[in-house]
């Protein structure tokens, strides 16, 4: 069991509507220096977030206090970049479980998957009703079904449904990672490292 | 069935194939560093497991290594303490560790391939993201999450979709002051940072045949920048006298054995790619970057585009723009420049240093300009003094850093004061990526030679 199960999620959501948010933003390289997961929350969006004089910048989204809950919605080609699991990390850290984009990068994918935050890709035109029925209404919330594999918005009862092949789904909703599979496995694993040429 | 280069490498690492699911991939060498490798040996001890082959892992530290008096502790307490858990840990579980003054430290992409630790046909990831440099000699490589490094240290293994296959070919000849970075960041800005997401490319076409192995380091390299998972170039007789000798690479018969075997790595002449593109090497131009992402790149003699030819939305590109204090339509030629960085794993190694110094030999370092000079690693270091290259350095005003990732992202001490421009070899211009504040230009390095002689963006074919 590496990680909280995930099967139904009904919250509000943060809106981040830029595109090609990268993992230097998410969390930047100064504070990558730690030697264990946690507390990187704190420096989500770190340079965003606060000025140099860690005062917080009013006008960005995680300053407004009427923008909150558990899944963070982003522009397109989001996670671009560096493949620090740091930066999913951060967002795991910071509260979030799901990130809704209608484009991910896929090194940050992968790394949310594999720490059990759930990657949402949706279509660019439900990614602008979310963002406009999120504007008109901070209290807007979003349902992320992992079973059935879809998202609603529940103001307008607009659904799509989301990939997400079937071994990942699994894991997600057991708990489980790659490692217990992988541990699994280890005596094939070791006959084909026989077979290895170099 | 006929086969990519891609397909017979990555077929014949597949462990197991999950039915709905990811391969398992077998990873022949595993690079690690400080920064993304503590995390997953607190994994491992949690679980109670251990290094499953520990003579394929390889640690090296260079994110946050200092670039002068290396010979000294580090200063920074928190970076001290990542070098030596990186130590402890590679001690521990019997790893080879080439650590700050080792004479094999570097980059650890510029001393896999130099040791040998890269090879044709092999499966590399290290949890960082221009892994993809290694493609270059016909490996499939590519950057990794925390996560993945513990798999890989416990059991040699990751879980992958296979990506999509796309080649990318460039035909004809480079005009003179286009060099191989120029061709990486032209292919960026065709396709923008996410063109090739999903995929994993082949470069083909004269311009890789003809480019040296430094050269194709550099745009494999780049190949992330697109965001590709990795890219690679079939391996040939310039491949092979490359690695030959190199300390860890195949010897005697074994050699032989592995040459016959790297000899059938090229893509089958009817294989299918999910998607070809097709490039003109005379389109290319010495290029720069002028915005916040490597896709924001253009010749450098052109004007800024304006948002409307942009692909993305325009909120998000004005956002970039005025973060670099430029506007739309703005030349790039005369951009008053502050810093200067030539170093990472992109453009750090000898050519590079060649390449600066056709420029700058015989000049003068602007007086407004701060250069940081930072090889790759310490054998590039040594070629430097031994080719005269640092004497022509010294004589124009500059001086010769030791190596590590530097200011390429600002880990340690080199960072770009907020507000300055730095025009820059290595692979990113996110905001703050080189010190928070700090205005990146991607460029080749003999454009930061004409910026670091000059003062300002400045088209090096004037001064070649």
């Amino acid at each position: 069991m590496a990680y909280d199960k995930f099967t139904k999620l009904t919250s509000t959501a943060v809106p981040l509507p830029i595109e090609n948010v990268d993992t230097d933003q998410i969390i930047p390289a100064r504070f990558l220096k730690a030697t264990t997961r946690d507390g990187f929350g704190d420096n989500l969006f770190r340079d965003w977030r606060y000025n140099g004089d860690d005062t917080p910048k009013t006008d960005f989204v995680l300053n407004n206090p009427i923008y909150k809950g558990k899944i963070l919605v982003g522009g397109k080609n989001f996670g671009s970049g560096s493949s620090r699991e740091h930066a999913a990390w951060a967002v795991y850290d910071y509260g979030f479980r799901c990130v809704v984009s209608s484009f991910f990068a896929d090194i940050f994918k992968n790394n949310c998957l594999n720490i059990g935050v759930l990657p949402v890709q949706i279509s660019p035109e439900f990614s602008n009703e979310i963002f406009e029925a999120i504007y008109a209404d901070a209290n807007t919330e979003l349902e992320i079904n992992l079973e059935a594999q879809t998202i609603t918005l529940l103001s307008s009862g607009t659904q799509e449904s989301f990939d997400i092949n079937g071994y990942k789904r699994g894991n997600m909703l057991n708990g489980f990672d790659d490692i217990d599979y992988l541990q699994s496995m280890k005596s094939e694993i070791e006959t084909f490292t026989e077979s290895r040429p170099f | 069935m006929s086969k990519s280069l891609f397909d017979k490498v990555w077929d014949s690492h597949v462990v197991r194939n999950i039915e709905d699911g990811p391969d398992v991939l077998y990873i022949d060498r595993h690079l690690i560093h400080e920064v993304t490798s503590p995390v997953a040996f607190v994994g491992l001890k949690s679980r109670g497991l251990s290094v499953l082959y520990p003579e394929r892992t390889f640690a090296v530290a260079d994110h946050n290594t200092p670039t002068i008096n290396q010979h000294l502790p580090v200063e920074d307490p928190l970076s001290a303490n990542q070098l030596k858990t990186l130590e402890n840990n590679a001690n521990e579980y019997g790893i080879s560790h080439w650590g700050l003054g080792h004479q094999n430290n570097g980059i650890v992409h510029v001393v896999g391939p130099e040791n040998g630790i890269t090879v044709p046909g092999a499966t590399i990831v290290c949890g960082d993201s221009h892994t993809s440099t290694h493609g270059a000699f016909g490996a499939i490589a590519f950057g990794i999450g925390t996560s993945e490094v513990e798999m890989v240290l416990t059991t040699q293994c990751i879980m992958q979709p296979k990506p999509k296959k796309m080649r990318i070919s460039v035909n004809g000849a480079l005009s003179k002051g286009v060099t191989p970075k120029d061709v990486g960041l032209y292919i960026i800005s065709q396709l923008t940072t996410s063109g090739a997401t999903g995929y994993f490319v082949e470069y083909a076409g004269d311009v890789f045949e003809n480019m040296t192995m430094e050269g194709r380091m550099t745009v494999c390299n780049l190949s992330i920048e697109m965001g590709a998972r990795g890219g690679m170039i079939a391996p040939d007789e310039k491949t092979f006298d490359y690695i030959k000798g190199r300390p860890k690479t195949p010897k005697g018969a074994d050699w032989d054995t592995a040459m016959a075997y790297w000899k059938t790595l090229k893509t089958d002449d009817d294989a299918v790619f999910d998607k070809e593109l097709t490039f003109n090497a005379s389109d290319i131009e010495p290029m720069i970057t002028y915005g916040t992402n490597p896709g924001m790149g253009m010749g450098i003699s052109n004007n800024i585009p304006s948002a409307d030819v942009v692909e993305g939305g325009k909120a998000t590109y004005d956002k970039s723009l005025a973060y670099m204090g430029y506007a739309e339509n703005d030349q790039m030629i005369g951009k008053k420049i502050d810093y200067v960085f030539i170093g990472s794993c992109t453009n750090g190694r000898i050519e590079d240093f060649r390449a600066f110094a056709s420029i700058v030999k015989g000049r003068q370092k602007a007086d407004n300009v701060t250069a940081w000079l930072v090889p790759g690693s310490h054998i590039v270091e040594a070629k430097i003094k031994e080719e005269g290259l640092l004497d022509i350095f010294e004589a124009a005003g500059f001086v010769l850093r030791e190596p590590g990732c530097s200011a390429c992202l600002a880990m340690n001490d080199d960072k770009v004061p907020a507000g300055k421009y730095a025009v820059s070899t290595s692979n990113r211009n996110f905001e703050g990526r080189q010190g928070p504040g700090s205005r990146t230009l991607l460029a080749s390095p003999l454009v930061a030679a004409a910026a670091a002689v000059t003062g300002v963006v400045t088209d090096p074919r004037e001064l070649l």
